[in-house]
């Protein structure tokens, strides 16, 4: 049969040739299909490279800092004079403003943020849900120098009005506005695990007479209590690295102190201090830098996978 | 003989409901306890930057005297950004998604890259502008131009960008590729005429949301070093530059020194603020218009 098509069609090419032909992988399309996933295998190395990029950077530069700097002195200094005629590098100060400027911000964010989730997940109808959480969506998408903006020359102004012993810059008011800005996240994240509780679950206890209230703190809540910390993780981590807001409102003070009303600076308020001006490349406070951005990527870094271990370890599966 | 004491149970079940509807209050002002610090802030930057805001405001080149200031050069560089990140971000990000989800073997590798993602999400963006200020201002010796913002920029938000077109491949139904299989499509011509045109609603409405995010981030370009005052506007992707974000935080900090500086920040923070929003209607209204249920 395939004989007398050939004669038939000497012009046209036979199926069987074109499928011979196909097996050759000379024509164009067969190198495309050969091409492309080596391409694509490249492009996905990126983010590859990415990570690699960001770790060999703060790695080698820190290394460069501690042979200048004693590890011991870096970790367990108090004091930090990086411009002094005997610069100190102790990092405590910093570590210490990042963690008080966290809690704060977690002391708003984490009871709201919740307490938002439970209103949307368990209280809100329908319409009312769909109306607010896109709202709440916003305050997610405010880029964070508008919040340091309005931490500055608003929320400082009215705290001191009301206490007028706080200074100017403090870690309280950059700590409250941060804590304003990770609402969104926690509602949210707390909210899908919330929702993702099956409603037999509820239906059970409001059936025994719960009230919705019960329900909620007996019920949901713990079932979906792996998923809210995790959220609750990812807040903290959020809050390390926050950078304009702290680095706007509250100042560059190297103090080692636990007073809220007074300046504090962060790990990346230092950075940005230092990165922004007078450190000439190759001198300690220039690779102070990298030694506090290891500090900082390596907290954020452990924030992050004890907020995913947390979601996968203790999940309730349904 | 009665088993229930009705009145006990009445008077258990009133302080009951009591809390439950005081509490639901409760949850309900914290949930507008967001919004309202939303609406002041709003409200806030209007009140304080709508005013300073005109033609001339828009048009100018920056200067040290707030009657005289323009941020027309903010504004340029912004655009410039967005040049260099919309091509590399769709590049990276639509290539990387393709291949976690058509081409890569399910698998410890897979699983590798897809994990890295995840982390990459959370580094604070500061540890970005480090990566950028040493690889491409000071190693691979660009300055700190536009090229360089651009890229550090274009890596800190490929994660969104990654997962968003992640899930809009995912979405894309079987049967589709199926068919096209069945036509005798090779694999890249299935992709490239079957999955990625079904996906694109998705792929936009992700790589706008990044675009915004790299567009409201200050704090990479803070670390790869923007000029406080500069005047000449960018030109092209090797040129100096500054960015809207910049130019509210250099106006903050400054405001401490003259005052109306702060009234600039608070009108550069609406023009910021209406290019978002601006960004965000249209990713809404693409996702609507054209997102295809299956």
């Amino acid at each position: 049969m395939a004989l007398d098509n050939k004669i038939d069609n000497q012009d046209k090419p036979s199926i069987q040739d074109m499928i011979a032909k196909k097996k050759n992988g000379k024509n164009l399309t067969s190198i495309t299909e050969k091409v492309i996933p080596v391409l694509l295998f490249l492009i996905a190395a990126v983010s590859i490279f990415t990570t690699i990029g960001i770790v060999y950077t703060l790695l080698i530069e820190t290394i460069e800092f501690f042979k200048r700097v004693p590890v011991m002195d870096f970790f367990t200094g108090t004091a930090l004079k990086p411009l002094s005629q005997n610069p100190e590098f102790g990092v405590l100060p910093l570590i210490n403003g990042t963690i008080i400027s966290s809690i704060i911000a977690m002391l708003v964010a984490g009871p709201i943020g919740i307490m938002t989730a439970v209103f949307l997940s368990e209280y809100a109808s329908e319409r009312v849900r769909r109306t607010l959480k896109p709202m709440l969506e916003i305050l997610a998408g405010i880029p964070t120098i508008v919040y340091g903006f309005f931490a500055f020359t608003f929320v400082t102004p009215l705290i001191r009005e009301v206490f007028p012993s706080v200074e100017a810059t403090n870690i309280l008011s950059p700590g409250l506005v941060m804590g304003v800005m990770i609402i969104p996240m926690i509602a949210s994240l707390s909210e899908d695990a919330m929702t993702s509780v099956p409603n037999a679950m509820r239906e059970g206890a409001l059936a025994l007479g719960a009230t919705k209230l019960e329900v909620t703190f007996r019920v949901v809540i713990p079932a979906a209590l792996s998923g809210i910390i995790a959220s609750f993780v990812l807040g903290i981590s959020r809050a390390i690295g926050e950078t304009m807001i702290v680095t706007i409102a509250s100042g560059s003070s190297k103090n080692f102190t636990f007073d809220i009303t007074q300046s504090m600076q962060t790990m990346t308020a230092y950075i940005v201090e230092v990165s922004g001006g007078e450190a000439p490349a190759g001198s300690t406070i220039y690779f102070s830098l990298y030694a506090v951005a290891m500090t900082l990527f390596v907290f954020t870094l452990l924030m992050n996978l004890l907020a995913r271990y947390v979601s996968r370890k203790f999940r309730e599966e349904y | 003989m009665k088993y229930v004491d009705t009145n006990q149970v009445q008077k258990n079940m009133n302080s009951r409901l009591i809390k439950n509807n005081i509490l639901k209050s409760v949850f309900f002002l914290a949930t507008i306890f967001g919004l309202i610090v939303l609406a002041v802030l709003i409200f806030r930057v209007i009140m304080q930057g709508a005013s300073w805001i005109n033609m001339d405001f828009l048009t100018n080149k920056l200067s040290t005297s707030p009657d005289r200031a323009g941020i027309m050069g903010a504004i340029l560089g912004t655009f410039w950004l967005m040049l260099v990140v919309i091509p590399v971000t769709l590049i990276l990000g639509v290539g990387t998604a393709i291949y976690l989800e058509l081409y890569a073997k399910k698998g410890r590798f897979q699983g590798f890259i897809q994990t890295n993602i995840a982390n990459l999400a959370g580094v604070p963006s500061i540890v970005y502008g480090i990566l950028g200020m040493t690889i491409f201002v000071r190693a691979l010796d660009f300055g700190n131009v536009v090229l360089a913002g651009g890229l550090t920029m274009s890596l800190l938000v490929l994660p969104i960008i990654i997962v968003a077109s992640q899930e809009s491949i995912r979405s894309v139904p079987q049967h589709l590729s199926e068919a096209s299989y069945g036509m005798g499509a090779t694999k890249w011509q299935t992709v490239k005429n079957i999955i990625l045109p079904a996906a694109l609603p998705g792929i936009l409405t992700g790589s706008i949301l990044s675009l915004s995010r790299a567009i409201g981030e200050t704090a990479p370009l803070v670390v790869i070093g923007i000029p406080a005052l500069l005047i000449p506007f960018p030109g092209g992707i090797m040129d100096k530059f500054t960015v809207l974000p910049m130019q509210i935080y250099y106006w903050t900090i400054d405001s401490s020194l003259v005052e109306e500086y702060a009234n600039l920040a608070a009108a550069t923070i609406i023009i910021l603020l209406v290019l978002l929003f601006l960004l965000n209607a249209t990713a809404i209204f693409i996702r609507n218009k054209f997102q295809k249920r299956f």
